[in-house]
């Protein structure tokens, strides 16, 4: 089967795809987990969470196939893209690592998430405010929990601080891009389909330095952050994620249980 | 299609989905569970609302298909499935019926109104304490009586 490109130009239909793409590679990424996590408890949650993201997917790429109207399903749009047509941001593709790397990067993330949504029950647009009100109830959870381990091993033994430690400077240069605007955000914004990414900053600000602050971590000072040229340049690992998760429908295409 | 037949009464309709059990907990009816949100007659095609309780959980589509099935079963030809986000699923929906059969099949009910105490459905203390915050499904938490000893499945307030 070809693989899908979907056109950019269309400034909701971009929005709907970076929102799916990163609830879409966050929640495969943390499908990896599944039977390897260091207790069961945590196995299902993590599962739990994987599906929660995944489920939210498929209301925002169902969404982008239809803005688009080339009778693209979730599923295609999910299954036929190369890594050039995702759009998501670097943090979510990055690998789980340790699983204190895992957390952390749910962590930083969650966090921008659920204030996003926040924002998002807002929208101009109906049908996003509704996806939105929907997932914010599901993201609440993920960030008390994240929240709650963050804090917990960051203030836990030394060995779980110095892998959160580490793990907090190895991410923390993926976070400044989720509050980077482009062309398309600045249309979308303009409309009131989405809120100025920068607006989230102080609200995110505010709640990653109250939890690491719980956690004894140290917020690393660099400035540092990647930029990318447009939101369709990923690091290497977006190409392994996708080889995995796309492989059946490529080998096989239209295949179906 | 049915040329001389009648339509049944919405009250009918509503009493066979009392009927269809929840696939993932089957004490409960999915009108007990609160996400049948409207029952309605458009001409002759009979239009089911649903509302999805966790966008991810995978019940949904065997809900469909469990509605759809007990529906033919009672000679409904033409129906439509309709599916509705807002206003958001929440468990202030699962009728007193309902929270009393949780209980007793063994699951703590969403109580709302008991803020953070959550009773233990088998001795009624309320002596217990999280495990964590995802249970068997993404709609419960697990958690344990620290007076019966026993583990206890909640269902979250959602």
């Amino acid at each position: 089967m070809t693989a899908i490109t979907v056109k950019s130009g269309d400034p909701l239909l971009e929005f709907l795809l970076r929102m799916g793409d990163n609830s879409l590679v966050l929640g495969h990424r943390l499908s990896e987990w599944c039977g390897h996590t260091p207790v069961l408890e945590e196995d299902i949650a993590i599962a739990n969470v994987s599906l929660d993201l995944v489920g939210q997917t498929q209301l925002w790429l169902g969404f982008a196939g239809e803005v688009e109207g080339k009778g693209h399903s979730a599923d295609n749009l999910a299954y036929l893209r190369d890594a050039g047509g995702f759009r998501n941001f670097l943090l979510v593709e990055q690998p789980n690592g340790s699983y204190g790397q895992t957390l952390m990067r749910q962590f930083l993330f969650d966090a921008w998430h659920y204030y996003m949504l926040r924002r998002l029950e807002h929208s101009s647009d109906r049908r996003i405010a509704e996806i939105a009100e929907k997932a914010v109830k599901e993201v609440t959870y993920h960030l008390e929990r994240s929240v709650d381990l963050v804090i917990r091993l960051g203030d836990g033994t030394q060995e779980s601080h110095a892998l959160m430690q580490e793990a907090l400077e190895l991410l923390w240069p993926y976070t400044g891009q989720m509050f980077d605007a482009d062309g398309f955000d600045e249309v979308a914004v303009k409309a009131g389909i989405m809120p100025d990414p920068a607006e989230i900053r102080p609200d995110w600000d505010a709640q990653v330095t109250r939890t690491l602050r719980a956690a004894t971590l140290e917020i690393p000072q660099e400035a540092f952050s990647h930029k990318v040229a447009a939101r369709s340049i990923h690091t290497e690992h977006l190409g392994y994620i996708l080889a995995d998760m796309q492989f059946l429908q490529r080998a096989y295409p239209g295949a179906t249980w | 299609m049915g040329e001389t037949e009648t339509r049944p009464e919405l009250d009918e309709v509503w009493s066979w989905l009392g009927q269809v059990p929840d696939p993932e907990i089957p004490v409960i009816s999915l009108v007990d569970l609160g996400i049948i949100r409207d029952v309605e007659w458009l001409d002759d095609r009979l239009v089911v609302t649903v509302t999805p309780t966790y966008s991810g959980c995978p019940a949904t589509s065997m809900i469909n298909f469990e509605i759809e099935k007990a529906l033919r079963g009672h000679g409904i030809a033409d129906l439509e499935l309709k599916r509705q986000l807002s206003p958001a699923w929440t468990t202030d929906w699962i009728s007193a019926e309902g929270l009393e059969k949780l209980r007793d099949y063994g699951i703590a009910p969403p109580l709302r109104n008991m803020g953070e105490q959550v009773p233990c459905p088998r001795c009624g203390s309320l002596d217990t304490e999280l495990i964590s915050q995802f249970g068997s499904t993404p709609c419960k938490s697990n958690w344990r009586c620290k007076a019966c000893l026993e583990p206890f499945e909640r269902f979250k307030c959602h």
